[in-house]
């Protein structure tokens, strides 16, 4: 049986088809580039982490609007792997943060400045 | 892909057989798992097989690529001792458990038909390698190491993946067959414009993996703040397998659309090289000089990337062992006199700790000199006959240019190295003998045979490539 739910499911890659494909590259794009700049500027290392994901979400947007556009599930099955990738990478991140805010008390990228001659 | 496999069970083997073993035992028993991969790597010979629905393919150059990561891996395991005798804060089975999963990213690496395959296997590679960076935990140089190298590591990740979105956007495959067959079947007008963004921005991605400038900042600190065993790793594997990537990426898959990055790829290439170069001569830190060396030689490898001749491919493999071997043998060397040195003098890593090592322990010595050498590219060493392929390929392609540069860069590179040489054999200092163990003795002494006939005969090998 055929639910109300079901159809809303069914039709979601006509509503993603109703916005033109330039809008979605546009709005990934920024997103990216918003990430990048977050990097580059952002002291604290917990919102450089952030930015890097957000990074990650502008690419995971841009495969799923392409993936529904050609008709093509690769690109989304390629979403869950990014997605997969991240959480493991979020893991081993924040305990290389806690383990540097034990020692020094701050997660602040510009105190780590020990490796220089 | 039996080893990918293998190497998979292995490394959850090891996790549990480090309730009961004894370190030495441990060691022992990871070396036989590789041997044991290798083996069956060797097996695929000669065959070409499409695995896991069409992901990955085995022909003979990813099996050269595999092999000559696994004997990284193994001269890495043969150095380790064991990882001392610190009982309360290291843990060897988990060290070589995530070795040995960090080979099954590189393995994936060197043979992926797929772009999610090499997104998996360079994140299965650097994820492992960001926790064995920071796993001196109670030091801050390592805590910061692992930091700058996570950061900078996802930050790269995100430009590959950006770069992989938009060539899946534009070529509507992520298999290299389709994405090649697509390209060759759409007339060159109606790609869209974002494809060679794409492309740049994968080659980006790449290219901080293994450490090309402008985007190397990073590595002198990380190679210099990680445990040396571990950075030992670091620039054998990581580098051999991203530079199967980058083959495999701007190469093969991308080769027809060279005039779109190869300008970008040029001016990397030739910055790559003079900021390696000039910055390593300055360096008063010899595992610093390493870092930086290290950059220099992504450098002579990217200029056959550049060249993109049938030759590349077998240039990339030899340049690869070579560079893998002296390496390891510098590295190892360097690691055994610095824990020699800790306590001893203020910085154990520097030059002038090395001053008079030839006195008491001439094996080591020896072994460090033949390993500079082959560095520095001199004649009956393997580095010699590494560059001298490399700039052949660049010469029947008569790019004269980068050439020059890479000449003049290579005698500013004999000068640093040299440095390492006169401090060991001409420098007065006091280092007794330091004892090593017989795995350790063996991986020292093949290394250095095998740089020495590699430099004597390289038909032996360029043979098979």
């Amino acid at each position: 049986m055929e639910t109300k739910t079901d159809r809303f499911m069914q039709s979601i890659p006509e509503i993603i088809r109703t916005i033109p494909l330039t809008h979605y590259i546009l709005l990934s794009s920024a997103l990216f580039a918003i990430g990048v700049l977050g990097v580059l500027t952002r002291r604290n290392a917990l919102i450089v982490f952030m930015a890097i994901e957000l990074m990650l979400n502008a690419v995971n947007l841009l495969l799923a609007a392409f993936s529904s556009y050609f008709s093509d599930p690769a690109g989304q099955i390629f979403v869950f792997f990014i997605m997969a990738v991240a959480a493991a990478e979020v893991a081993v991140g924040l305990a290389i943060i806690v383990m540097i805010y034990r020692n020094i008390q701050t997660i602040d990228i510009g105190l780590l400045n020990k490796l220089r001659n | 892909m039996t080893p990918v496999i293998a190497l998979s069970l292995f490394g959850i083997i090891n996790l549990f057989l480090g309730f009961t073993f004894k370190r030495q035992s441990l060691q022992v028993v990871t070396l036989l798992f590789i041997i044991c991969s290798m083996a069956l790597t060797a097996m695929d010979w000669n065959h070409e097989y499409l695995w896991f629905g069409d992901m990955m393919k085995t022909n003979n150059l990813s099996i050269n690529f595999s092999l000559i990561i696994q004997l990284a891996g193994l001269l890495v395991v043969a150095f380790s001792n064991g990882f001392g005798k610190d009982e309360v804060y290291t843990q060897p089975a988990e060290y070589y458990a995530i070795l040995l999963f960090s080979l099954v990213g590189a393995l994936l690496m060197v043979s992926f038909q797929n772009l999610i395959m090499l997104f998996v296997g360079l994140e299965i590679l650097s994820v492992a390698m960001y926790v064995l960076t920071g796993s001196d935990k109670r030091n801050l140089r390592s805590n910061e190491a692992a930091l700058k190298y996570f950061l900078m590591g996802s930050f790269a990740t995100g430009f590959l993946l950006f770069g992989i979105a938009l060539v899946y956007g534009s070529t509507r495959s992520l298999y290299i067959s389709g994405i090649l067959y697509n390209l060759s079947h759409t007339a060159p007008e109606s790609l869209p414009s974002f494809l060679y963004a794409g492309i740049i921005l994968m080659g980006i991605g790449l290219l901080f993996k293994i450490s090309a400038a402008p985007f190397h900042f990073w590595t002198p600190d990380v190679y210099e703040g990680a445990p040396t065993i571990f950075t030992m790793f670091m620039s054998t594997v990581v580098k051999t397998a991203g530079f199967a990537a980058i083959y495999h990426i701007l190469d093969v898959t991308f080769g027809g659309f060279q005039k779109n990055w190869i300008i970008t790829v040029y001016f990397i290439t030739i910055i790559t090289l003079i900021l390696g170069n000039i910055s390593a001569a300055y360096q008063q830190s010899a595992k610093r000089m390493l870092a930086f060396s290290s950059i220099s030689h992504a450098g002579y490898m990217l200029l056959t990337v550049c060249a993109n001749q049938p030759s590349t491919s077998s240039n990339i493999l030899y340049y690869s062992l070579a560079y893998t071997l002296a390496t390891a043998v510098s590295f190892a060397v360097l690691m055994v006199v610095a824990e020699y040195q800790t306590g001893r003098t203020e910085k154990p890593e520097n030059f002038d700790a090395l001053n008079g090592l030839a006195k008491n322990n001439p094996s080591l010595a020896f072994a460090f000199t033949v390993a500079l050498l082959s560095l520095a590219g001199i004649p009956l060493t393997a580095g010699f006959w590494g560059k001298f392929f490399v700039f052949t390929d660049m010469f029947n392609k008569n790019l004269t240019y980068p050439i020059i540069i890479a000449v003049l860069m290579s005698a500013v590179g004999i000068y640093y190295y040299f440095k390492g040489i006169i401090s060991v054999y001409f420098n007065s200092g006091e280092i007794e003998k330091i004892e090593t163990s017989f795995l350790f003795k063996i991986a020292l002494w093949s290394a250095c045979i095998g740089t020495l006939v590699l430099g004597i005969y390289p038909t032996l090998l360029k043979s098979i490539f």
